[in-house]
């Protein structure tokens, strides 16, 4: 069984809005129709993306932390938003795992935003249906592009590879081994919805030099206690008598 | 939550249409096995379906206006195997069409005997009276599960909430009841009087009771599990989205700690305090009119309690929006 998901390294992730972006450039122009905006450029702007990237800063000063926490979809192994929903728009697909929302059928109820702990779907207020993150569905297996673009526009686009696209089920795949071996973790594991999408923590680069590594014991000139000559010691000429 | 006027009505309005069927039945019931009698009960029973239909249809049309796309609400009846949604979406019809066959049984006088056993008369309209309690209870218990169900609104999650719709749609319905009864049949005013009476404290008991659950609850979910970052101290600089989004705008009541508080104390005594005394004192003197005054109070009290049950359920996903 396959299950696509993305994985997030927070350790990289620089907060560019990148993902954000392409994400809203690339979903806005498919098939399924734009995500519409509201003032774009006014002053209280909406409107509908599929991926969010928020900042928190973790401690107090100096001891201080800035996390840029990209948030979109978990594309959950148990979703709670599919079996709530009265039509079957919501549903999650058995070949690759995908959960996906279909326009046609949504009533628009909310309900399923209601039945999300992470608050990953958002209505559509014009179009009346609910969206949300489709793991680019319509470019991963299009067969037109290079098989490099056939990757979800978020990771394609974010400059520092933060972002990590596979199939989690395949215990080789390079998300699968970034989550066993760099510490990968789900969002509100308490709600046993099992998100596919895994977050890799902020990892601290600490370099442990000890004094051994500064003084060379086995120096054969000892350089590093050679004594420099400071301007009162006498100087050669002083000392010689000629 | 953000309290949704469609919903609120939608709850509301179905409740005392289901609750005054459950009187009319409850006054079948009674006077089948001889123990009060109806004098007018053609007019009684199919004026009071008429009624309960009139608030039933009502809450179906407040429902429309929550959706986005009306046009497609007959595809919410398929997935009846997974949604209390879907579920509700077949019985409310269901309910509808037994309310508008036991009213036109006794509007048009249609009432034979099913058996030649030495039974009450009125048999098929008891026999379709017993199918309307069944299915108003069903539907009760589907309104209530749709929040009742989601597990991670904690506030929601327990059996309080089916059984809190059930008791405070039944206790608005035969407040009505006693106060169509003034109109119709006098002599039942003190019957379903004094069942709106007790059925009100009991909801009383029961709504209070799921406010001390609620006043006490402990919310799994902390901005630590969100976003799986351990430490005590962490502020939130940046939501992603400079002008509000469906985020911030549909998980919040948008309303001061004092505003929720004030409407929880609101409802509590227009729903209870109120038309119990109004009830008590129609009884003991006679005026009729209190009656109705009693469930109008009482119905205005379930809008701000259906509005507090939804504002007070706090959603894990608003620990992503914390200047909220």
């Amino acid at each position: 069984m396959t299950q696509l998901a993305l994985v997030i390294d927070l350790n990289v992730c620089v907060g560019c809005h990148a993902c954000v972006t392409s994400c809203k450039q690339w979903n806005t122009s498919g098939s399924a129709g734009p995500m519409s905006d509201d003032r774009p450029y006014g002053k209280d702007p909406t409107g509908t993306f599929f991926n969010r990237v928020q900042t928190f800063e973790v401690g107090s000063f100096p001891k201080t932390e800035t996390v840029h926490f990209p948030k979109s979809c978990l594309h959950c192994e148990d979703p709670p938003c599919v079996p709530v929903c009265p039509t079957g728009a919501s549903y999650k697909r058995k070949e690759d795992g995908i959960v996906l929302v279909d326009y046609d059928k949504c009533i628009g109820c909310k309900y399923c935003s209601w039945a999300c702990p992470y608050g990953a779907r958002e209505i559509d207020e014009h179009q009346k249906v609910m969206k949300k993150c489709t793991l680019c569905v319509d470019r991963i297996y299009d067969q037109k592009l290079p098989e490099a673009e056939r990757k979800p526009a978020c990771v394609l686009a974010c400059p520092t590879s933060a972002r990590l696209f596979g199939d989690v089920h395949d215990p080789d795949s390079m998300v699968s081994v970034a989550i066993r071996e760099e510490g990968g973790y789900p969002l509100m594991p308490e709600w046993g919805t099992q998100p596919s999408n895994h977050y890799l923590p902020r990892r601290k680069t600490k370099m442990h030099i000890h004094e051994d590594e500064l003084v060379r014991v086995d120096n054969p000139l000892a350089k590093e206690q050679f004594k420099v000559p400071d301007s009162d010691d006498p100087f050669l000429e002083d000392a010689s008598s000629w | 939550m953000h309290p949704a006027f469609s919903v609120i009505f939608l709850t509301t309005l179905i409740g005392v249409g289901q609750g005054l069927f459950l009187g009319l039945f409850t006054a079948q019931y009674y006077s089948a096995f001889k123990l009060i009698s109806v004098e007018n009960a053609q007019g009684f029973y199919s004026g009071g379906s008429l009624v309960a239909l009139l608030f039933l249809f009502g809450g179906l049309g407040a429902s429309f206006f929550h959706l986005g796309h009306p046009e497609r609400a007959w595809r919410a009846a398929t997935q009846w195997r997974t949604s209390w949604l879907s579920r509700e979406v077949i019985v409310l019809p269901a309910f509808i069409f037994i309310v508008f066959v036991y009213g036109a049984l006794y509007y048009f006088g249609w009432d034979p005997n099913l058996t030649s056993a030495n039974l009450p008369a009125g048999q098929l309209s008891f026999l379709v009276g017993v199918a309307g309690t069944v299915v108003c209870f069903a539907l009760f218990l589907c309104t209530g599960m749709i929040y009742g169900c989601i597990k991670f609104l904690q506030e929601w999650h327990t059996p309080l909430t089916p059984l809190n719709y059930t008791l405070l749609g039944t206790a608005s319905g035969f407040t009505l009841a006693a106060g169509f009864a003034a109109s119709y049949a006098p002599e039942l005013i003190r019957f379903f009087g004094e069942l709106a009476v007790i059925l009100t404290l009991v909801a009383a008991v029961f709504r209070i009771w799921a406010l001390l659950r609620n006043f006490r609850i402990k919310h799994r979910s902390t901005l630590q599990t969100a976003i799986g970052v351990r430490h005590n101290q962490i502020v939130q600089k940046a939501q992603g989205a400079m002008g509000g989004s469906f985020n911030t705008r549909e998980y919040f009541h948008g309303r001061s700690a004092a505003f929720l508080k004030s409407m929880k104390y609101l409802f509590l005594v227009l729903t209870f305090v109120i038309p119990v005394l109004l009830l008590v004192l129609a009884m003991s003197t006679g005026i009729n009119s209190l009656l109705g005054l009693a469930f109008a109070v009482q119905y205005l009290g379930l809008i701000a309690e259906r509005w507090f049950f939804f504002a007070q359920a706090r959603h894990p996903q608003n620990l992503y929006y914390q200047t909220l």
